[in-house]
Parts: C-alpha cells; structure tokens; sequence
C-alpha cells in the first residue's frame, strides 16, 4: 500500500502556554517550541504499521519553507521512507481550501492508494482531509480510531460522541483523517533523526504540481485570521491565595461545604 | 436571495441539543431571516423530529430516504448539494458529525468553510464576522469569511444557547433526492465501549487529571489524594491517549458525561471537548498556568505544582 501522511509544523501546545503578544494583535511568537501537529504523529505511526503489516510505503509531505525539514525528518526517521516539503511565496496566506488545492496537486504526482491527515492542527478547523477527498472524488472518513485492511476496501473505525466507535467499510483509494489515540507512536531518538539527516527531500512549486496561482494563498482565501484576542472573560474562578499551608486550608474548607470530603 | 439553512442532528426520534442552538446562530447572521431546518432519515422517527422542528423553524424541508436512515455524510451530502444553491449559508454542529460532513460539503458547493465557531458579530457586506479559538481555548481569533458564494459554517456545540421561543409555526414540505445514494463508505455498525472497573458518573467526588500530571508513575498522586477524600480519579483525553487510564475514565465528548457534587481538574487546560462532558458541579481546577483557560469556568482555582500540591493535600485531609 503506498501512503501518503500530510504533516503540519506548530506550536507546541503541551510545550508552550499560549499568550497574546504586547501589542495585543498576535501571540507571543518568541520561545515557542514547534513540533510536528500531535494528530499527524498518530497518523504516520498507523502509515507505518500497516505498512509493516501489507507492505508499499509512507511518504510525509508538509507545506512550509526550511523549517518543516525538521518535522519531516522526524517523521522519517520514525519510519517513512519519503519525505516532499512544498515550499513556493504563491502557498502563504492560503485558507484551507488554498492548503487542499496544493495538496491535491501532490497527490496527483504520485500514485497513493490511501492518504491521511490529521484529524485537526493547531487552529482547529478539521478539515484538510475532507475537502481534499471531495475535490479529489474518493471518499473519506474523519476522526478515524482503527484500521483494518482489505482487499480494495479498509474497515474502519470512526470515534463519535460518547467514545462510541462507528465501524464503516470505506472503498481505496480514500482520504482519513486521524484521531489522536489510534496508536502508541514510537518514540524517536537523536540517532534515529541522524539516520535520516542526509536523505534528499525533493521541493516542489506552484508550477511544479501545476496548479493555478491563482487558486491559492492570500489573494484566493475566503476565510482569514484578522488578529488574536482576548475577550473580558469576567471575573471566572475566586483564586486562592496565600501560602501553600492557607491554600490548602481554605480548599479544605471549601471541599468539606460542598461535599467533597466524606 | 440567499437561504439560511440549518441541519438538523437527531437520533431515535429526538433532536440533538444543537438543533436550536443552530437557530440562535442563524439570527446572529440575520434576526429577520426565515431559516430553513434540513432532516434526513427515514420513517416514523424522521417524521416526529419534523413535526418537532415545526414549532421553532418557520420551514422544515424533510428528506425520507431508506438510504439516510442511519447519518451517512456522504450521502447526506449528495442530498444537500442538491438542495443548497448559489449564495446559500448551511449552518452545521461541530460535532463528530459536522467535521465529517461540512468540508467535502464546502468543496461539493464551491463555498468557504469556517469551522468550530464560537460567536458571530455580524455581516458587513459580503464579510460574515466570526470569533474563533485557537490553542484549546487559550487565544481568541477575529475571523472573516467572504459569504459572496455563500458558506459552509460549523457552530461549536453549546456556545449558541439554544432558541427555546417555539414560535415559528411552521410547516414540512417533503422533498426527494434525485441522485445515486450508493456511496464509497457504508455504515456497519456502532460498537460501545467496555465497562470499565469503575462508574465514573456515580461517584460525587472526581479527582480529574490532566496532562499536567506529566508522567505515568504520578497517576497514583492523584490516585492516593482520591482514596483519602473517599473520590474516584477521571482524566483528560490525552491520559487515555497515553494509555495510562482506561478509556472509561475519560471525561469530555469523546468520553462520560459527569455530573458530580464536585470536580477537581488537576493539570487539565479546559477545552471544550473537556468541559463538555462536566454538566455541573463545583469545580475545583488547580494549574501552574495562570492563564489556563480552566481558571475561567471553575468556581476556585489554584496556581500550583499538582505534583506538589497533590501531596500537600492529601497529607492534610489525612491529619483531619
Ligand atoms: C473530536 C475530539 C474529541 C475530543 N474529546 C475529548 C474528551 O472527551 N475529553 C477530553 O478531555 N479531551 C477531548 N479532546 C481533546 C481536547 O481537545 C484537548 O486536547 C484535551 O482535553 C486536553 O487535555 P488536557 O487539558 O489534559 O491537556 P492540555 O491542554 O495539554 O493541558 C494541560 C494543562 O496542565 C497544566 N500543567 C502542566 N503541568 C502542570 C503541573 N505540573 N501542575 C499543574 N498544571 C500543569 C498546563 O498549564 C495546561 O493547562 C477531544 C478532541 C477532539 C478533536
């Protein structure tokens, strides 16, 4: 089966904690440790398996400049043979539908008989995977927790409200977007990374996947990020304060006049 | 004229919550539009979340198809691509149902996609202005979506409150569906979860933990602060994740739904697939961040260490 696992570079957000810069407008971008988006990681770590399990082979791809080499080489080192960065000034400012147009466009270099996101990043939307499935015609399927495969066809399992599983045959080649616990993603260590440090990672343009400029970044998006905010939020939790000793004191009282020391 | 529609999510006859939730959402964009409700599915129970409907949406178009009876996204969204013309916007829940659906339906219909919305300020021409989250709650964003070739919009569940006025009078027009309903993914079957070795929703007392709690070994912390205040250890997502707890501690959307006399969230950010599944309760959140979103809807919050706060604690309740 060849697979293609589509990865995303972003704040990490057990890492960091999330502020507004001074000026109020953006977050604090000084510090921030960048990972490669949790979601991916489960996705490649199922690539990898059921590679193992059927043969073929992963290959990563990330939209960025220089920078996402790193989440690439990671995710390679963990065990995907290939990795393509797309990098172009044409890909900047894209809203989802920009990023799914370029993604299309690698797909369609390729011959993948499965493709996988993410089911979410780091700005929440939840939805690369599914509209790269749509403008591709294949079908998809989101929030996948499990993965079993066929002949010509997976089954699958989707988790929906409640940690209901629903289990649904999906025909390939398809789109999945992955759910975080769907696996235990192997750890990597430095050596792993250095293995993998001199492999080429082919960069490909706009006019390499030959898709219009003009469908893509700033100018084609319909949905964009103003600024970053902080509402007034109301007055929210009474803080305790003090020692640790009055701290606990007081939470003591508060436990026993709400009934939570029995 | 562009329509206003919303879609319906039900289940053995009964609407979801968000069904008038959508409606509240609807007026933010317009307070004087008639919103159409969509229902897909099939027989008796389709027919009663109509006649439902009926009483808050002015018009309930219904779609009776053998082939929608149990909530298929690809075919529902054959259906709506029908349905949905030019500049029209779909209201849709973000839930595990709206994820699946509104992308590829945003793509069918050659409308922008917004998705996990939290507020709407309003249009301004041809720009629908929405308020988003990022980062589990911890910044807000200012977002605009140009609605010129309509949209495809996901509410966040539970952020609308839903519109209980009932008094649109409405009525159903049926409507059929002219395309093929065969699909590249078939529903199988829903498979529940185990029990787990403890009811998580019986216990009054709930020492939760989040990531905070950092490794496995320190579960039994949370664990020893538990057996001394006589409560039960619940979790995050990422500790099932991690394999650390069993899925059947988990709390949020995606886990139990509680509602204990009291809550500690010990480590835990407070997004809102946590929060979801904590319908009421004192809480108690304790996080070294003091800017954790958790501080906005917890009754007393702590800045601390849980890994040092947690002892200290269950030292002193001990002493009592
Ligand atoms: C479809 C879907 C369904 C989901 N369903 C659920 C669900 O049912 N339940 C659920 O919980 N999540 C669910 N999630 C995940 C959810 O979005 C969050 O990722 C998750 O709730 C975060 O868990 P957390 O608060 O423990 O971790 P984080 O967000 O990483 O927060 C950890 C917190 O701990 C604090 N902290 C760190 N170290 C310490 C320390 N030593 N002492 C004190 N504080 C510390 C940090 O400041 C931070 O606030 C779902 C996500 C999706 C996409």
């Amino acid at each position: 089966m060849e697979i293609l696992v589509c990865i995303k570079r972003v704040p990490d957000n057990e890492e960091n904690e999330i502020e507004l810069n001074s000026a109020g407008n953006d977050i604090d971008r000084d510090d921030l440790v960048y990972s490669v988006n949790e979601w991916d990681n489960y996705a490649v770590e199922e690539a990898i398996q059921i590679v193992d399990n059927v043969g073929g082979s992963v290959t990563v791809v990330s939209i960025g400049d220089e920078e996402v080499d790193e989440v690439l080489r990671r995710e390679m080192a963990m065990g995907a043979e290939k990795g393509i960065m797309l990098t172009d000034d044409a890909f900047e400012g894209s809203d989802g539908k920009g990023i799914a147009t370029i993604l299309k466009g690698v797909v369609e270099k390729g011959n993948y008989d499965l493709i996988m996101t993410g089911a979410q990043a780091d700005e929440g939307y939840a939805q690369i995977g599914g509209m790269l499935a749509a403008m591709m015609d294949v079908p998809f399927a989101s929030l996948v927790n499990k993965i079993e495969v066929g002949d010509k066809t997976l089954k699958i399992g989707r988790e929906i409200e409640g940690g209901n599983q629903e289990m649904n045959e999906i025909d390939l080649p398809c789109v999945l977007s992955i759910q975080t616990g769907i696996n235990e993603p192997r750890y990597v260590g430095i050596r792993g990374i250095r293995k993998v440090a001199s492999v080429e990672i082919p960069e490909f343009g706009a006019s390499d996947l030959g898709i219009d400029a003009g469908t893509i970044g700033e100018a084609a998006a319909k949905v964009k990020r103003v600024d970053y905010f902080m509402p007034d939020l109301g007055d929210g939790a009474e803080m305790l304060e003090g020692s640790t000793e009055e701290i606990i004191d007081k939470l003591i009282e508060i436990l026993k006049a709400n009934g939570g020391l029995s | 004229m562009a329509k206003l529609y919303a879609y319906i999510s039900h289940k053995n006859g009964v609407a979801d919550d968000t069904a008038l939730e959508l409606l509240t959402a609807a007026a933010k964009i317009d307070a004087g539009a008639s919103v159409t409700a969509i229902v897909t599915g099939s027989g008796a129970d389709l027919d009663k979340v109509c006649q439902e409907m009926a009483a808050s949406y002015k018009e309930v178009l219904k779609i009776d198809n053998e082939a929608m009876a149990y909530p298929n996204a690809e075919i529902i969204r054959k259906a709506l691509v029908e349905i949905i013309k030019d500049d029209d916007i779909v209201l849709l829940p973000h839930d595990t149902f709206g994820m699946d659906l509104g992308p590829g339906l945003s793509i069918k219909t050659d409308s922008p996609f917004a998705a996990d919305i939290v507020d709407i300020e309003g249009v301004d021409g041809s720009t629908l202005k929405l308020i988003r989250q990022e980062f589990a709650g911890q910044v807000y964003t200012h977002v605009t979506c140009d609605i010129s070739s309509g949209a495809i919009l996901n509410i966040r569940p539970g952020v609308c409150k839903a519109d209980e006025s009932k008094a649109a009078g409405g009525s159903v027009t049926e409507t059929s569906v002219s395309a093929d309903l065969s699909a590249g993914r078939r529903y199988l079957e829903t498979v529940i979860p185990e029990a787990g070795d403890v009811d998580i929703t019986k216990s009054d007392v709930l020492v939760s933990v989040g990531r905070g709690i950092e490794d496995e070994e320190n579960i039994e912390i949370a664990q020893e602060l538990a057996d001394a205040m006589g409560a039960v250890v619940s979790c995050s997502r990422p500790i099932v994740d991690a394999k650390w707890l069993e899925q059947s501690r988990q709390v949020g959307t995606s886990g139990k739904t509680v509602k204990p006399k009291v809550y500690m969230a010990m480590g835990i950010s407070g997004s809102f697939q946590h929060l979801g599944g904590i319908k009421g309760g004192f809480m108690i959140a304790v996080n070294k961040n003091p800017k954790a979103p958790i501080f906005q809807v917890a009754n007393v919050g702590v800045v601390a260490d849980i890994l040092e706060f947690m002892p200290e604690l269950t030292e002193k309740i001990g002493d009592l």
